[in-house]
């Protein structure tokens, strides 16, 4: 019965994309729809396929939806990573914007894409995946809702697939890591309800007495993302046939709602969702238990409570009121502990374990990764300080701060977490080869050390050029002179991501040696026991 | 989990476990609790200080330090419009070209004039004022004028610019499309770029440069004259020199002979209804003494 209902709704949903297109009044909006009507499709036939189908039992984890995801995160980071190459060249040799490829390939169009390819389909798949497989193994029970982890997994691949296709095609709201239009935005809150119910449910049956840690941090990353993403893309469709909306809010209420929006995307979606997997990961591949349950208890609270506030630091010395500003500085620097709380419990959970770090290049990956996190997030917190933020704002110091966090904090406790799941998700009694995953450890340290001791160069130094005055008050410096001067960074800046991504091709090699050319041993925990 | 717990962690452990991972029963630690704390009462101290709190039907909380970021910009710029007051009364008032000759105008234009000039007309002509060869904006640094190169002609020229809309002063002259609205054969802009070749001393086919020498004269030389040495009353550029705004090959001579040139320069006094003018008087010539002064200046 319930199948009958799922191919009348594919079936309407494909005629109604079908239509859709037929009287869409852009390129951007038509070409979605066609890609929602094929997906549609696809969808109505694996349901017609598959009808009837005995279900799997409910007493072993569903780790096919974990795999998927794992194979998602590791394709859409190379494909991030390469994207984020190319531009990095384009900004070192602006020939690189090809004439043939102007309005489509050019940096302003493909820079978006970067930025939603490596948070929102690397990062993306990278915590869906990793709260699933967490989700299930904390909780001992098998993930709720049949399969609704799956229509969240292909849901979220549907959304990436719709909001990179558009963005080359020139469908956007403007909005820094909110680019996507209307239609896109409604279908990322539908994949994202079902998200949540497939991830509190699990929760609920949980055979645990306790709700683990991590948990509670994936919670608060879901909760708080559904919050954001409604309330930043409020906007009003100029065509239900069309991909062009209006904003709601206007003026420095609407920078002021993209910042709080933005900033915890950072704090949210990368840090709280990030910290759920160093939660598990780190405690698992060291072997120990987590350094302090209080601590634990006391930061999260504490850092969820504050971030939310923190938005208006982006905002300095713009049409914001200084009091905004004020408070949004406050609570960044008030911030600063709670995030650190992180920090000190990976790394002292680490502590009479030390020894790992000689032998095993996934621990060494997981250090350096909240390394990164503790660096970063006291980085974050100095440059909200406005006297910091006068020189840092506008800045390649900017850029600079926010690679170290990506690239060094959630990609590596990301590469951490693939080396970690892969051979037990296909039941592989280890890695393929554990050298590669040294090569990958020192090409991405490495690459991110370029990146970051790059971008601070040129970030304080185009800081200081831009607001060097003379004796009677003129500026010393043209702009141009500016970009002039930081063409070499420039060129160091894409070599550190080319290290990068170097690193990421060898570790999706490694990992696909690992399923395809290790023996198959006996499954280590498929079946949905509590712990104790 | 752990095997053999070293002696800093013998506290125990809370006795959950998920899925093989227990947690110490370790207490927050110390320093990381009183820099929270710290940081806590800055914060609350800061926020007393500066303005701070929304409490107010129309506004917030004032800071007692009474900062203000809108004030102490407006106090930076009232500061250096003072300090520069008496100079730019002068140079408003001053004869342009006696502006090289006052050591304190000199000073002051070299100054304003180089960040007028950084923060307006680098886009175009770059920051060193070498101009862009091939996408025709002069270079400013020679002794070439398309419209004179005197202080007094420079000026002009930034205040009104070029062949642009908004400005009815606006320096103005149109070269025809001699291809595109066939008022020459493809054969004659073909013998005519030869002849533009041959007086500007590079190689050229003398087979067609002699009919060329024809057709210039009758078509061109009106304004770049019988010689190609150009008209500055027409902005209509010297022909004979090795400098060129597009380029002087034969692809980019035929292009400009067919389709023609329609370079635009903004008016840097225009004003805006209810606005102020883009440039400041003194900043317009400033702006001039300081290209004037650049080397090409006659």
């Amino acid at each position: 019965m319930w199948d009958y209902f799922k191919l009348i709704a594919l079936g309407l949903v494909a005629v109604l994309a079908a239509i859709a297109a037929n009287y869409a009044r852009d390129l951007a909006y038509m070409v979605n729809a066609i890609e929602v009507m094929l997906a549609a499709a696809i969808a109505f036939i694996w349901v017609l396929r598959t009808m009837g189908a005995p279900a799997a039992p409910q007493t072993e984890y569903n780790d096919g939806v974990v795999r998927a995801g794992v194979i998602a995160t590791t394709l859409w980071g190379v494909v991030g990573f390469l994207v984020a190459v190319i531009i990095a060249f384009q900004l070192a040799f602006p020939a690189l914007n090809f004439e043939w490829a102007q309005g489509y390939l050019n940096f302003g169009k493909l820079r978006p894409l970067h930025t939603s390819a490596v948070i929102f389909a690397f990062g993306g798949n990278a915590l869906i995946a990793s709260s699933f497989y967490v989700v299930q193994r904390t909780s001992a029970a098998r993930l709720f809702g049949g399969g609704l982890g799956w229509f969240v997994f292909w849901g979220y691949q549907l959304f990436i697939v719709l909001a990179a296709t558009g963005y080359i095609l020139g469908a956007t709201q403007s909005k820094e890591y909110a680019e996507p239009e209307w239609y896109v935005d409604h279908w990322l809150t539908i994949v994202w309800v079902a998200y949540l119910i497939a991830f509190l449910g699990t929760i609920v049956k949980r055979k645990e007495p306790h709700i683990y840690v991590a948990n509670w941090f994936y919670l608060s990353f879901i909760v708080t993302i559904a919050m954001l993403h409604l309330i930043n893309n409020l906007a009003v469709p100029v065509s239900i046939f069309g991909s062009k909306s209006v904003q709601v809010f206007s003026g420095v209420q609407d920078a002021m709602t993209q910042w709080w929006y933005g900033h915890n995307a950072v704090g949210f979606f990368l840090t709280a969702g990030f910290l759920g997997m160093m939660y598990y990961f780190v405690p698992k591949q060291a072997e120990r238990p987590v350094y302090s349950y209080k601590l634990s208890i006391v930061h999260f609270w504490a850092l969820i409570f504050l971030y939310i506030w923190a938005g208006p630091h982006h905002l300095h010395y713009t049409a914001l009121p200084d009091w905004a500003s004020t408070l949004g500085m406050v609570m960044s620097i008030i911030l600063w502990m709670p995030s650190w709380g992180g920090m000190i419990n990976g790394l002292m959970t680490l502590s009479g374990a030390w020894d790992k770090l000689r032998t095993d290049p996934i621990i060494r990956m997981m250090v350096v990764s909240v390394g990164f996190y503790g660096m970063s997030t006291f980085e974050g917190p100095m440059m909200s300080i406005k006297a910091v933020n006068s020189l840092s704002h506008y800045t390649d110091w900017t850029i600079g701060h926010v690679h170290s966090g990506a690239l060094g904090w959630n990609g590596m406790i990301t590469f951490g977490a693939l080396y970690f799941l892969v051979p037990r998700l296909w039941a592989r009694e280890r890695l393929y080869s554990l050298k590669l995953v040294s090569w990958h450890f020192w090409l991405a340290t490495i690459g991110i050390v370029l990146y970051a001791a790059s971008m601070w160069v040129t970030g304080i130094m185009e800081g200081l050029m831009w607001r060097e005055v003379d004796s009677q008050g003129f500026l010393v410096n043209a702009f141009a002179d500016t970009v002039a001067a930081k063409h070499p960074m420039y060129v160091v800046r894409g070599l550190g991501g080319v290290m990068y991504l170097t690193g990421a091709l060898i570790m999706a090699y490694n990992l696909w040696a690992t399923v395809a050319k290790q023996p198959r041993v006996a499954a280590a925990s498929v079946a949905a026991v509590p712990a104790e | 989990m752990s095997k053999k717990p070293t002696k800093k962690q013998d506290v125990e452990t809370t006795g959950h476990s998920w899925d093989g991972i227990s947690e110490y029963n370790n207490p927050l630690p110390r320093w990381w609790l009183w820099t929270f704390y710290a940081c806590i009462v800055w914060g609350v101290g800061y926020s007393i200080a500066m303005p701070a709190w929304p409490i107010f039907k129309d506004g917030a909380t004032p800071g007692l330090l009474g900062s203000s970021t809108r004030a102490n910009v407006a106090a930076e710029i009232d500061r250096y419009a003072k300090a520069n007051e008496g100079v730019e009364a002068k140079l408003v008032a001053a004869d342009l070209t006696a502006i090289a000759a006052d050591p304190e105008l000199a000073d002051y234009t070299r100054n304003a004039g180089a960040a007028v000039f950084r923060t307006w007309c680098a886009q175009c002509h770059g920051s060193g004022a070498g101009g862009n060869a091939g996408l025709g904006y002069p270079n400013l640094l020679d002794s070439d004028w398309l419209w004179g190169g005197s202080i007094e002609d420079i000026y002009t020229t930034v205040q009104h610019g070029i062949r642009n809309t908004e400005d009815g002063d606006a320096r103005y002259s149109q070269m025809p499309a001699f291809g595109r609205d066939e008022l020459l054969e493809p054969e004659q802009i073909a013998q005519v770029v030869q002849h533009v070749r041959k007086i500007s001393g590079q190689e050229f086919d003398a087979a067609l440069e002699a009919e060329g020498a024809v057709v210039f004269a009758d078509n061109c030389a009106s304004c770049h004259m019988e010689d190609g040495t150009g008209d500055r009353m027409q902005g209509a550029p010297n022909l004979t020199d090795a400098i060129w705004l597009y380029g002087g090959d034969v692809a980019t001579l035929t292009e400009t002979v067919t389709n023609a040139r329609f370079g635009v320069m903004p008016s840097w006094s225009f004003t805006p209804e209810g606005g102020e003018p883009r440039l400041s008087e003194a900043e317009i010539r400033s702006v001039a003494a300081y290209v004037h002064g650049l080397g090409g200046g006659e």
